[in-house]
């Protein structure tokens, strides 16, 4: 099954174009028309037309923002500061590209940058014998060995930290990729210029997101699916071997 | 049965058309990859269900409180914007525009003495305006009247190519917009807002489609309806017309006229 994400770069819109244009399609040429106008007309010196702009994309902005940072100050800020930079820049903004989708691309850039920056700043806070107390932590091996009970993770509380901290396991371009492919349904080639990696390299990148999130997640949320595989008798391994 | 890997199936999740069909009829048939694949969805599917914290209907207004102080006065356009093929063409045929009047109002009528330089260099860009912006309303008339006439040529028609229209409203938006600057410059407030309600239209017809279903054009020509530019583009071209008829007779209008017709 092909998961359908909401937002414009989703697959649905993708596989969309070549079929007729409904009412949803529709209103979204509309709103594309009406940043173009808007985008001409900042670019006049109608500093009020980038209003329009601000408006209708920092909710999408915000989810994007708050899926990779997975803090809302942070994601604020990266709202703002790609408004910011989008605005500097218009310039180089092709008029006939989509305002949405390369608001997106900047606030992606920021947002990455930004984590990396935290990432950098966070170590180098930490004292050399603390790192030595300290050595990175493998995602998975924060998660307990004994089998959890299920009354015990099951509630959504807890399965909701146990999420978050996946996530948090993940590297600056694991999660970026993840949220770009897989929350916001992004071509790879989006990926891979956000990344600034090929597009394998990009695919890859998604693969190695999943695969971390599953294996953090699975003995919580994959029970249905386990049971399952035990009453068909076999499991196929990761490689795609023969069987 | 070979079966498909992790790697494959996460792509496959994830919406990759590499291989789609195989892997469908795959998992058609093969219990263990289908089990391996809901396995995989049933992790994606929780994540899907992690909250994002809600904004209120005016997030996009308080982000634009937040920025619009630190927003410089002007959008960067970057140098290049003034080196683009187009704009150069505009910007050439307005100055060619400019020496003309100039000319022609240098040495073919040799303005009255109007008494003071002031009121002389006044009537000469009185002039150059009236007619560089009068051609420049002819010709947008003429794109916003073929559009308005537009028509499928048969009920069965299903696509109408407007491509030639939309190549003059690009060519004539720079010039528009050059127009607009020096009518607001010289406090022609009536003729700037002529001018920049026609920008609007001509961006409209500039960016819509090269081709455009006969329900798609209706709409094109209802918002130039709306915006009632053909009816304004006449008035203002005509008044435009009678004005370089009598300004090479008569001395250049004053500022307290320009004020009473910005105000009419």
């Amino acid at each position: 099954m092909i998961r359908m994400s909401e937002s414009a770069g989703s697959t649905q819109d993708r596989e969309a174009v070549a079929s007729p244009v409904g009412p949803s399609q529709q209103a979204a040429n509309a709103a594309r028309d009406s940043d173009t106008v808007a985008v001409e007309r900042t670019l006049a010196g109608e500093r009020d037309a980038f209003r329009v702009l601000v408006e209708r994309h920092s909710q999408q902005l915000f989810r994007l923002a708050y899926r990779m940072t997975g803090n809302e100050h942070d994601a604020e800020e990266v709202v703002q500061e790609a408004f910011l930079r989008a605005y500097r820049n218009l310039g180089q903004f092709g008029s006939r590209a989509n305002f949405g989708t390369w608001a997106y691309r900047i606030a992606a850039n920021y947002a990455i940058d930004r984590m990396r920056q935290k990432r950098n700043d966070d170590a180098r806070r930490k004292t050399p014998s603390a790192q030595a107390e300290e050595p990175e932590q493998d995602p998975l091996d924060l998660l307990p060995d004994e089998k959890p009970t299920p009354d015990r993770l099951a509630t959504n509380s807890e399965l909701r930290k146990k999420m978050e901290e996946a996530l948090k396991g993940l590297s600056s371009s694991e999660r970026t990729a993840f949220v770009m492919r897989h929350w916001e349904g992004c071509a790879i080639e989006e990926i891979a210029a956000v990344l600034k990696s090929t597009t394998s390299a990009a695919k890859n990148t998604v693969f190695r997101s999943v695969q971390k999130l599953r294996r953090a997640l699975e003995p919580y949320v994959g029970v249905r699916g386990v049971m399952q595989a035990k009453a068909a008798g076999a499991t196929p391994d990761s490689t795609g071997t023969e069987l | 049965m070979k079966h498909f890997s992790e790697e494959e199936l996460i792509a496959y999740y994830e919406g990759e058309l590499t291989q789609r069909e195989a892997i469908t009829a795959h998992l058609t048939a093969c219990t263990a990859c289908r089990t391996e694949l809901e396995r995989i969805e049933a992790v994606l599917h929780a994540l899907d269900n992690l909250p994002v914290p809600e904004r209120g209907a005016d997030y996009g207004r308080a982000v634009w409180q937040q920025i619009a102080p630190r927003l410089p006065e002007k959008a960067g356009r970057g140098w290049r914007a003034w080196f683009e093929p187009r704009r150069l063409v505009a910007i050439g045929a307005v100055a060619a525009v400019v020496v003309a009047a100039f000319i022609a109002g240098r040495w073919t009528k040799p303005a009255p003495d109007t008494g003071t330089p002031a009121a002389s260099a006044a009537q000469v860009r009185e002039r150059i305006l009236v007619v560089a912006v009068g051609d420049h309303l002819g010709k947008s008339e003429m794109v916003l009247m073929e559009l308005a006439n537009a028509a499928p040529n048969s009920s069965g028609q299903k696509h109408i190519n407007i491509a030639a229209e939309q190549k003059r409203a690009e060519d004539l938006l720079d010039a528009n917009r050059l127009y607009r600057e020096t009518a607001e410059h010289d406090g022609d407030a009536a003729l700037a807002s002529v001018l920049d309600d026609l920008e609007r239209v001509l961006l409209d017809v500039a960016h819509s489609p090269d081709e455009l279903t006969p329900a798609k054009l209706e709409a094109l020509q209802k918002r130039i309806e709306a915006h009632g530019i053909l009816f304004k583009v006449r008035v203002v071209g005509k008044e435009l017309e009678e004005k370089q008829n009598t300004t090479n007779s008569a001395p250049a209008k004053t500022d307290s006229e320009t004020k009473e017709r910005n105000k009419a």
